[in-house]
């Protein structure tokens, strides 16, 4: 059985984010880029499925710029065995939405026929958190979004992903082939170590491009403006319940 | 007890006075008892379990007053059930109200703490050892402020001590106190903090050049100067408290030392008083500028016994985009030098930091602090090694990295290794050789040595030690060895006598015949004032003396105590403490000589001292 990863190369998770000065966007120039820490845990969940015998072969995939193929090295040297590389230049003006990206992926599936697809639950710069559902429905399959475990039972072809839900813990039973989106409680991701970067090196990255798979990735969205959050005003101090009362009522006029 | 018996004693304890930095003789080969050694070495206690009350710690004797016509002088205290009366010392006063009041009257009452617990918290050191009986913590907000308190405890001989974060490692920033007696008693030293001056007066963001005031923290000035694209020169795990102040007066180096050099080097200028409250603006943000001497250079790194910083223009390197971090394991020491020296001819200019460690430390670090994680898990290494690049470009730093550390994986200098993928793991790996210090203080007591040694023999000393004390303590060996700087910790459950028995003199000895140094980066303090010797020939020594003392100018006139009085008493011989029982009364005195070699023949300080004199004072007060 194979798996499918999907990866994103986003801004890096400890760099603080600015907003370019012409307000077009968020400033990525000279910025330190990294694998989106939620897929990196999704590359680690299948590599420990691979390991306890589950699957046969994890295939990394990415959409993006040339750039991109850092992220899929990336993958590759945590021990992915190859990669998909559909590239894309991004438009800040019409970025590439959720939806796009999974009609991408679903064309990638169909090709390569994974068992399992798996995803991160969001990105760290759209925090969409909607591609893994959009795949999920776009190719039919069932779907066990925010796992925080998957069981993999291979002879009977079921998954059991226990979820985190806003009430708790959920666990559910899907039928294989699959689309399971990663949580951060699922695992703690490994570091890539010299002798599987060495071996990384000779690892296939197949590029391709949205024509080929057939997607129109067309969006229908435009950005026209991106700034800053206003800033946070201090809160005023009060010294009685009178005053209080009075700022309610005057002020803020929710009395 | 009879003069004769006194004048026999004296006789005794003469070879104690003198400093041996020759290689190899230990103390002991006097055929004293480590009780006496370790008192010179703790300065101050020689054990008197039978008298309970205590007279006040002996900063008086190494006091900088030069002993102008008089051979030596004496402190006497008094010990024993009927000394009720604390005689003073007399070149330092002693603080009373009336000090209080006028220093609340330039600081206002928020400068002036005498709150047991804020002034508690003053007198020990970051790791606890040194604790100062000092009761006024003066905070304050300007360099005048500072300037008419040092004029003020100048004319008044009140002895003071400069402190800016308190962290540091050999004492140097907290009174120095005399652990055997605690009884409360008048304070002799007062503590000025500079917490309250940590403005950033300006930024050129053109050239990067930083102006600001002493008591700035190294991390606020850090995240400051990153958000205008620079960063600092210096780096060290102690950055969330230590002042930047204290680390020019300590000439910290750090771990970007191998990057950027050292402090002598980035500082351009600095503002200083002097402990007579003059006022040294030498406040400059040129980069060159040869007129006259650099004065500043005596300062930066001299731990506050020359002047107390106020002032710092610091230059401050570009930032690059680029970084890159590599954790390895190595087989043996050997692969950590070679590593270092392909290193430096593979990755050149991007290297920005190597640091080893081995794999004591890394056990103790999993142990000990918290979310962290071993990068390499399972392996039976002995040795660690960090790797820093920075440079402009990311994809090319990152593939010469690669290829670098591929390349000597294949040649056998590198058994494992990991690069980081992103910013979150590269500091894991950071965290890890950080809180190695952190760490060590949780096992409970850590005796810490920092040692410039040439890098072939670095690791010896480790083994060595390791050796010498057994079972009875872990011994770590980690440090920048791209630098050549050791630190070495002796951890173990508590403070121990015997264990330190083991450890000092050797260390130092050992040291100073590979002629290192044996304080690296952390300084004299009180820990190794009298170490001094083993790195430093004594003529090198008297100059320093010389310096310090009233005829080096009137610039210089350190008649108040400047710095932990440890720093100054590197420059006076050691003094003798004898133990005499006259007229019923157990006294303790304490003798500084400032001519030694007349008394104890083939010493190694050529200064006379009229042994006679020394003799008739004694008796004369039997």
């Amino acid at each position: 059985m194979k798996i499918l990863v999907a990866v994103k190369r986003v801004v890096d998770y400890a760099v603080k984010v600015r907003v370019k000065p012409d307000r077009t966007g968020v400033e990525t120039t000279n910025v330190k880029m990294s694998m989106n820490p939620f897929c990196e845990i999704a590359v680690e969940e299948a590599l420990r499925l691979r390991e306890a015998g589950a699957a046969a072969e994890v295939i990394a995939a990415t959409i993006g710029p040339a750039q991109s193929a850092d992220t899929l090295r990336t993958a590759l040297a945590m021990g992915a065995d190859r990669a998909v590389h559909v590239l894309h230049e991004p438009d800040p003006v019409r970025p590439l939405l959720p939806l796009a990206v999974a009609k991408i992926l679903r064309a990638v599936a169909l090709q390569e026929k994974p068992g399992l697809v798996i995803l991160g639950k969001q990105a760290i710069d759209d925090d969409c958190n909607q591609t893994g559902q959009m795949l999920a429905g776009l190719l039919q399959w069932p779907q066990g979004t925010f796992a925080s475990k998957v069981l993999l039972d291979k002879e009977k072809q079921k998954a059991t992903v226990e979820r985190e839900v806003d009430g708790g813990l959920e666990t559910i039973c899907l039928d294989l082939p699959a689309v399971i989106t990663t949580d951060l409680r699922l695992n703690q991701p490994r570091y890539a170590t010299l002798p599987n970067i060495m071996k990384a090196k000779s690892k296939v990255i197949k590029k391709v491009t949205p024509e080929d798979l057939n997607v129109d990735i067309r969006s229908d969205m435009e950005v026209i403006e991106v700034t800053e959050p206003p800033k946070r005003k201090a809160g005023v101090i009060l010294s009685s319940v009178d005053e209080l009362l009075d700022k309610l009522k005057n002020e803020a006029r929710v009395l | 007890m009879s003069r004769r018996a006194a004048e026999r004693l004296l006789r005794r304890l003469g070879p104690l006075a003198v400093e041996q930095p020759a290689r190899g003789i230990t103390h002991t080969q006097n055929g004293y008892s480590n009780n006496i050694v370790n008192s010179r070495r703790r300065f101050h206690c020689v054990p008197s379990s039978q008298y309970p009350q205590h007279g006040p710690r002996t900063t008086g004797a190494y006091d900088v007053q030069k002993s102008a016509g008089k051979a030596s002088e004496v402190q006497k205290r008094a010990f024993g059930t009927a000394a009720t009366h604390v005689p003073r010392n007399p070149a330092y006063a002693v603080l009373n109200s009336d000090d209080v009041s006028y220093f609340k009257s330039i600081l206002g009452d928020s400068g002036v703490v005498q709150d047991e617990d804020r002034v508690a918290v003053a007198n020990v050191d970051w790791m606890g050892k040194y604790r100062g009986a000092s009761q006024l913590l003066l905070l304050p907000k300007s360099t005048t402020g500072v300037s008419k308190i040092l004029s003020y405890c100048n004319s008044r001989r009140l002895a003071v001590v400069p402190q800016g974060g308190n962290t540091g490692l050999v004492g140097g920033s907290v009174p120095v106190y005399d652990e055997i007696r605690s009884v409360s008693i008048p304070c002799l030293q007062v503590i000025v903090s500079l917490a309250g001056m940590d403005k950033i007066i300006s930024f050129d963001n053109v050239n990067g050049i930083l102006t600001c005031e002493a008591g700035c923290v190294l991390e606020n000035l850090s995240t400051f100067v990153e958000n205008e694209g620079f960063i600092m020169p210096l780096d060290l795990g102690a950055k969330g408290s230590c002042h930047i102040g204290g680390n020019v007066s300590t000439n910290a180096g750090g771990l970007r030392f191998i990057r950027y050099g050292s402090l002598h080097g980035n500082v351009l200028g600095l503002e200083v008083v002097l402990a007579n409250g003059t006022v040294l603006d030498m406040l400059t943000t040129l980069r060159k500028d040869n007129t006259g001497y650099d004065l500043k250079h005596l300062f930066i790194g001299s731990e506050g016994s020359l002047g107390v910083v106020t002032k710092i223009s610091i230059l401050t390197p570009a930032k690059l985009p680029s970084t890159n971090v590599a954790f390895l394991s190595c087989n043996d020491y050997i692969s950590c030098q070679k590593l270092l020296l392909a290193a430096r001819r593979n990755l050149g200019e991007i290297l920005s930091a190597f640091e080893f460690m081995d794999h004591h430390c890394i056990d103790l670090a999993m142990r000990h602090l918290e979310g962290v994680q071993n990068p390499l898990p399972a392996s039976p290494y002995k040795f660690y090694v960090l790797i820093e690049t920075t440079g402009s470009d990311e994809s090319y730093d990152k593939s010469k990295l690669e290829a670098f550390l591929l390349r000597s994986m294949e040649d056998g200098l590198v058994a494992d290794g990991v690069i980081a993928q992103d910013i979150s793991q590269a500091s894991n790996f950071w965290r890890i050789r950080e809180g190695i210090s952190e760490a060590s203080v949780k096992v409970g007591a850590v005796y810490k040595y920092d040692l410039s040694i040439p890098v072939e023999k670095l690791y010896d000393i480790v083994e060595e030690m390791r050796s010498r004390v057994g079972d009875n303590a872990d011994v770590l060996g980690y440090g920048h060895l791209g630098d050549g700087n050791l630190h070495l910790n002796i951890v173990s459950s508590k403070y121990d006598d015997n264990l330190l028995a083991q450890i000092e003199p050797f260390v130092y000895e050992w040291t100073s015949a590979q002629r290192g140094s044996v304080s690296a980066e952390h300084g004299l303090g009180l820990m190794k004032a009298e170490k001094i010797h083993y790195s430093k020939s004594s003529e090198a020594v008297s100059a320093i003396d010389g310096l310090h003392q009233e005829t080096a100018g009137p610039q210089f006139n350190p008649k108040s105590l400047q710095g932990s009085t440890s720093v100054c008493t590197v420059l006076k011989v050691p003094p003798i403490i004898l133990q005499l029982n006259v007229k019923g009364m157990d006294l303790l005195y304490q003798v500084q000589i400032s001519d030694v070699s007349k008394a104890f023949p083939g010493s190694v300080r050529k200064d006379g001292t009229d042994r006679r004199e020394l003799e008739e004072i004694v008796r004369s007060r039997s």
